[in-house]
């Protein structure tokens, strides 16, 4: 019997406003445990929450990125739970009438069939504390989190495998980072995701009840969880069997999912309206500014970047993921017009090294200028692509200027024809037998013999040049 | 409608709360007197009323994007029963 998976989506991301969502604490990453609260986010009796309205800015303007209606009348809601990372018991979080509600995201798969991810909201809620766990029968809190402000995401279940899911977040993120609205970390938290899977047999007459996954840390962790969650729950079914509506934690160590707690039903949250804050009047005017106000978004960045530059697909989706690396292209191409050259030092050469030296953009050791120094070289043939490389390898460790070390290391490559020639003839007479085999077609030989000039120049000579020459001279 | 041992046991689950056999009875009769009191509102004819979210004729309490200060950490924690390195102290509450 044939399966198929059905997998929705939600996402957790924080806010990058300066303050928490009802109070005037910090929300900056990584402080001393328990030094950005006070009474109201730590829901002390007699505090009074009050919105920060640069969280609703940031929930409209994601909602509108992604074709949600956006409501005119909001309001929030108490979700009432007991868990110690919540210090009121209870959540102030959107039930019934959310900011925003529908709309969708478009993947494309790596076939290049597009597929439509439909939301169902977007609502605004507070973070929770933090457990710090790993104590033998303690836990510690830590409140610093508690009160920043956060955007859920839910996605209707359009998803039907891990890859779609992947892409989905990849896309999620992307508009994130471009809109400004969360700095989209998921190692630090600030980008959360739970899954909730199961599987439905192709007849319809087997189906596994949901699973939620939840410590979802990584994009990979998201792909292995929907893809052990497939297996487990199809294993289930099969035996004659069937998964317990439950929520799982993913253990990343050993690449399983483990029991948590059973899901609570929705009306165990006891939801209702939050009696501390007064309801939201969204005008038309304060839609139709934030609308005005977008920014591009990476798929019109995509867009452009292929008809202004004229780069293809794959290096246009491969720069606009990242906002930042896609500025750094710009920059570049301002000052040096080979644009695909440009795309392809930064996916190759330069996201490589980035990646092994676990180095960031901020970080480089040389300017936007030092690089079109380096690219104007390589174009104008006045050093080789090898050693451009080199060059290149030394200005990311040791931050030297392009030019100083093709002094340093003589690359810089010799056009000068009656040197070239010298060269050029002293290896035809040292090598008749491959002016015989060119002569009698093996076009190969020319590459060896231009190897040799190579050599013989210590990579020097213009290999376009020497490779005219003997062919002109066989 | 009457509420049973089982709603007890539910909302007491709920809460993290356990109880004697005793003191869910005495709930019980409790818990029925509430709901009984608010199943009154039942009566009235609400058709084509739009729901009340908020008792208050005011709407859109913002505050601006402004970081101030917070409060110090031994302020903070002066309150907590158990403490330890500045954090919380609880039972633990994931295995």
């Amino acid at each position: 019997m044939e399966f198929k998976t059905i997998v929705g989506l939600e996402i957790h991301s924080e806010l990058k406003t300066k303050s928490k969502i009802f109070c005037g604490c910090t929300t900056e990453f990584g402080g001393e445990v328990n030094t950005q609260c006070c009474p109201v986010c730590l829901g002390l009796p007699g505090s009074l929450p009050v919105v920060n309205k640069k969280v609703i800015d940031f929930a409209i303007k994601t909602g509108l990125s992604f074709n949600c209606d956006i409501a005119r009348y909001s309001k929030m809601d108490r979700k009432n739970y007991f868990y110690p990372d919540l210090v009121k018991a209870y959540q102030i979080s959107q039930y019934d009438l959310p900011l925003c509600s529908n709309g969708g995201i478009e993947i494309e798969k790596a076939d290049g069939t597009k597929k439509e991810i439909r939301l169902i909201r977007i609502h605004i809620e507070e973070d929770t504390g933090k457990s710090l766990h790993g104590l033998e029968d303690v836990s510690l809190l830590d409140y610093n989190r508690s009160g920043v402000g956060l955007v859920e995401i839910v996605t209707q279940p359009d998803i039907s495998t891990s890859e779609e899911a992947v892409l989905f977040l990849d896309e999620l993120k992307a508009t994130l980072e471009y809109l400004e609205v969360s700095d989209v970390k998921m190692e630090q938290g600030s980008l959360r995701c739970d899954v909730n899977v199961n599987v439905v047999s192709l007849d319809g007459t087997l189906k596994s009840n949901i699973s939620e996954i939840k410590n979802l840390n990584s994009f990979k962790a998201v792909q292995k969880a929907i893809e052990f969650e497939t297996i487990r729950h199809t294993e289930l079914l099969k035996k004659g069997e069937n998964t317990k509506k439950d929520t799982r934690r993913w253990d990343s160590e050993n690449n399983t999912t483990l029991f948590m707690r059973d899901k609570q039903h929705v009306q165990d949250y006891r939801y209702f309206p939050e009696p501390d804050i007064v309801d939201f009047e969204i005008s038309e005017e304060w839609i139709q500014d934030i609308k005005d106000n977008l920014p591009e978004l990476p798929k019109a960045r995509k867009n452009r970047f292929m008809s202004e530059y004229g780069i293809p697909a794959y290096d246009a989706n491969v720069l606009v993921r990242d906002k930042k690396l896609a500025n750094y292209f710009e920059e570049i191409c301002k000052g040096f017009k080979d644009a695909k050259l440009v795309s392809n030092w930064i996916m190759t050469e330069l996201l490589r090294r980035m990646n092994l030296e676990e180095v960031t953009l901020e970080e480089l050791k040389f300017s936007v200028e030092d690089l079109i120094v380096l690219f104007t070289q390589l174009s104008e043939s006045k050093i080789s692509n090898g050693s451009a490389k080199k060059v290149f390898r030394e200005m990311f460790e040791e931050g030297k200027k392009p030019l100083d070390i093709i002094e340093e290391k003589g690359m810089a490559q010799i056009s000068d024809d009656s040197f070239i020639e010298g060269l050029v003839n002293e290896v035809l007479v040292a090598n008749p037998e491959a002016i015989e085999d060119i002569k009698n077609g093996k076009d190969r030989a020319i590459g060896f013999l231009v190897g040799q000039v190579m050599k013989k120049s210590r990579g020097k000579a213009n290999p376009q040049m020497v490779s005219e020459l003997i062919k002109k001279k066989c | 409608m009457a509420l049973t041992v089982k709603d007890v046991e539910h909302v007491a689950k709920l809460s993290r709360l356990s109880f004697s056999d005793d003191e869910k009875a005495d709930f019980i009769e409790k818990l029925n007197s509430v709901v009984d009191y608010i199943e009154q509102l039942g009566e009235v004819d609400v058709e084509g009323v739009k729901p009340t979210y908020n008792v208050l004729d005011i709407k859109n309490v913002f505050r601006e994007d402004k970081v101030e200060k917070s409060f110090d950490r031994k302020d903070i924690i002066a309150n907590a029963p158990s403490a330890e390195g500045g954090c919380f102290k609880v039972p633990k509450v994931v295995k």
